[in-house]
C-alpha cells in the first residue's frame, strides 16, 4: 500500500504471498465452484484475503459475485471447493455480518431495534448493546432517529442503519454487497466517506461488491475483478493509495484517473461478453 | 402571503373535509331513527313488527333494570372471547408455521383447502351431538369460525414477507424461535390482523346462530325466545345490543392494530 508499485495492473499474483512470517489470511478461499443445476455461477476461484484488508469485487451483473459474497455470508453452500475464515481472534465474536443490497432493515422495527439485532440475537448483556448500538447510531448521525422506523427515513439513512447493524454485530469480517447501488451520487459520495471514516476505527477485513469502478478504488486496498458468467479471477488490481483516504483529495491525483482507466478497460470485455451472452439466452 | 391569511380567516368555522363528512355520517342513522319513530306513532307501518324506537328504548330499560340483558350481554362475550382464544391461539401457531416450513404446509394446506368450504354454520348439529348442549359446543362455534382466518391470513401472510429478511435473520444467526419472534410474526402482523377482524365477525355470526339452537341464555337465545314468544321489540333489543358489539370490536380491533403494527403508516 506504499506509492505506486510499478503498473497498478499486474495480473498474476492471486494475494499476499503467505510465508511463514506472513500473518494467516483472514479469508482463504479455495478452488471454490458454484453451480445451480447445469448453470455455472463461480468457476474455480481461489484467493486469500489478508487479515484487514478492504477487498472489493467487480465484475459485471451476474459474474456470480453476489453468488460468491452469500457463500461467505452462509447463506449458500459451495458446491466445489472451500473458505476458510480465521476466527482465532474471534472470542465468541460472529464470524461475518453481511450488509445486504437494497432495503433489508426490518420494517416493523425501530433504527435502534435494527441496529442492535445482531447482539440481541447472540443475546448480548444490556448495557453492552446500548453502548455499542449508541456509538455507531452516533457514528452514523442517526441517533436522533432512534425511535423512528425505516419508511420514516431516506434511502441513505436506511442504508446507514444497515452498515451500523452490521459493525453493531462486531464480527471479523465485513460482508457488503453493493450497498450504496441505489443511492444518488452525492448521498453514494457521502456514505463512501463515512463508511471509510467508521471502518478506520478498527480496520477489520472487508469483502465489499461493487460494479461501480471509481468506488472501488476509493474505497479498496485490491480489486478483483471477475469474469463474466462463469465467474472467475480475472485480475487482481492493487489500489496504491494510502490511508486514511479523503475521496475528493483521491479524486484530483494523477494516477487516481489512469487506475480508473486501466481496470475499466479489463473491465469492458467481460462487461461485453456479459450482454452477448445474455442477449444469446434471448432475454 | 396576504392572500393565504384571508383565505384562512374567511371561514374560521368551515370544517375540513373529513370532519365534515364524520358529522354527516353520524347524522344518518339518527335521521333514520327520528324517521322510523314518526312513520310508527302515525301508523304508517305495522308496530306488531316494527315498534316505535322509543318502544325498543323502553324494553331495553326494563331488561337493564332486571339484569337480563346484562346476564344474556355476559353469556355471549364469555363464550365469544374463550372461543376466540381457544381458536385464535392455535390458528396463529399453526398458520405462522405453515408459512415458514414447507413440509407442514404440504401436511396442513389440503386439510384447510377441504373443510374451508364447509358453511361453518352447518357444523352446528354435529358440535352439538358429540360436545353436548353446554358451553362447549358454543365456544367451538366460535373457535372453528375463528380459526380459518387466522391461520390462513397467518400463512399468507408468513409467506409474503421478503426473503431478505430471513437472510437477515440467518445472516445474523436468530435461532427459529427468533426467526419466528423477530420476524415471521411481526412481519405477517398486518395480515393476521386482517384475518383476526374477519374471525371476529365470523365468531359473532356463529354464536348468534349457536345460542338460537338448545341454549338458555346469550344474545342468540334472547333474539330466539322473543320469536317464540312474540316479544317483537325484545328481539330488536337482542339485534341492537349484537350490532352495537360488533361496532365496538370493529373499534377495539382497530386500536389493538395500529398499537401491534405502528410501522405501517
Amino acid at each position: 500500500m506504499s506509492g505506486g508499485e510499478g503498473a497498478p495492473v499486474d495480473g498474476s499474483a492471486p494475494g499476499p504471498a503467505i510465508g511463514s512470517a506472513a500473518p494467516p489470511p483472514a479469508i482463504r478461499i479455495q478452488n471454490l465452484s458454484k453451480l445451480f443445476n447445469d448453470f455455472v455461477a463461480i468457476d474455480d476461484v481461489t484467493i486469500d484475503i489478508g487479515a484487514g484488508e478492504f477487498f472489493v469485487i467487480v465484475g459485471p451483473s451476474g459474474c456470480g459475485k453476489t453468488t460468491l459474497l452469500r457463500i461467505l455470508a452462509g447463506l449458500e453452500q459451495p458446491s466445489i471447493g472451500s473458505f476458510t475464515v480465521n476466527t482465532a481472534n474471534a472470542a465468541g465474536r460472529p464470524e461475518n455480518s453481511m450488509v445486504f443490497q437494497g432495503d433489508s432493515l426490518f420494517p416493523w422495527m425501530t433504527v435502534w431495534d435494527n441496529a442492535a439485532y445482531g447482539l440481541r440475537m447472540r443475546r448480548a448483556r444490556a448495557s453492552h448493546i446500548k453502548e455499542v448500538v449508541g456509538h455507531y447510531l452516533d457514528r452514523t448521525g442517526l441517533t436522533k432517529f432512534a425511535k423512528s422506523y425505516p419508511h420514516q427515513l431516506s434511502g441513505g439513512m436506511r442504508q446507514r442503519v444497515s452498515i451500523a447493524r452490521a459493525f453493531a454485530n462486531d464480527p471479523e469480517i465485513l460482508l457488503m454487497d453493493e450497498p450504496f447501488s441505489a443511492l444518488d451520487a452525492q448521498n453514494k459520495l457521502l456514505l463512501q466517506e463515512e463508511l471509510l471514516r467508521i471502518w478506520e476505527e478498527h480496520k477489520k477485513t472487508v469483502v465489499f461488491i461493487t460494479h461501480s469502478v471509481d468506488e472501488a478504488v476509493i474505497l479498496g486496498d485490491r480489486i478483483m475483478i471477475m469474469t463474466a458468467q462463469p465467474g472467475r479471477v480475472k485480475t487482481m488490481v492493487k489500489v496504491p493509495f494510502g490511508r486514511p483516504r479523503n475521496v475528493m483529495e483521491l479524486q484530483r491525483q494523477a494516477d487516481y484517473g489512469s487506475l480508473i482507466h486501466s481496470i475499466w478497460m479489463e473491465l469492458r470485455d467481460e462487461v461485453e461478453k456479459a450482454r452477448s451472452q445474455s442477449e444469446t439466452m434471448g432475454k | 402571503m396576504a392572500q393565504v391569511t384571508a383565505a384562512g380567516r374567511a371561514k374560521p368555522w368551515a370544517l375540513s373535509r373529513n370532519s365534515r363528512e364524520g358529522v354527516i355520517s353520524a347524522l344518518s342513522p339518527i335521521v333514520l331513527l327520528i324517521l322510523w319513530e314518526v312513520l310508527a306513532r302515525a301508523g304508517v307501518i305495522d308496530t306488531r313488527f316494527f315498534p316505535a324506537p322509543s318502544e325498543i328504548l323502553r324494553t331495553l330499560f326494563a331488561m337493564t333494570q332486571t339484569g337480563e340483558l346484562q346476564h344474556h350481554i355476559g353469556a355471549s362475550l364469555t363464550r365469544l372471547s374463550v372461543g376466540f382464544v381457544v381458536g385464535g391461539v392455535p390458528a396463529l401457531v399453526i398458520g405462522v408455521m405453515m408459512g415458514l416450513n414447507s413440509t407442514l404446509r404440504a401436511i396442513v394446506d389440503p386439510l384447510i383447502a377441504a373443510t374451508y368450504p364447509i358453511p361453518k354454520s352447518s357444523i352446528l348439529p354435529l358440535a352439538l351431538l358429540v360436545l353436548g348442549l353446554g358451553e362447549a359446543s358454543k365456544i367451538f362455534m366460535v373457535a372453528i369460525g375463528v380459526f380459518y382466518p387466522i391461520a390462513m391470513n397467518a400463512m399468507t401472510g408468513v409467506r409474503e414477507i421478503s426473503k431478505v429478511y430471513l437472510d437477515v435473520g440467518h445472516n445474523f444467526k436468530a435461532s427459529r424461535w427468533d426467526v419466528f419472534r423477530t420476524i415471521a410474526l411481526p412481519g405477517a402482523m398486518p395480515t393476521i390482523m386482517t384475518g383476526v377482524k374477519l374471525g371476529v365477525g365470523m365468531g359473532l355470526v356463529l354464536i348468534a346462530i349457536a345460542e338460537m339452537v338448545g341454549a338458555k341464555s346469550g344474545l342468540g337465545f334472547l333474539i330466539w325466545n322473543a320469536w317464540e314468544t312474540f316479544a317483537v321489540s325484545q328481539m330488536y333489543v337482542g339485534l341492537f345490543v349484537i350490532a352495537l358489539i360488533g361496532f365496538a370490536l370493529t373499534v377495539i380491533l382497530n386500536q389493538v392494530e395500529k398499537l401491534l403494527v405502528p410501522w405501517k403508516n
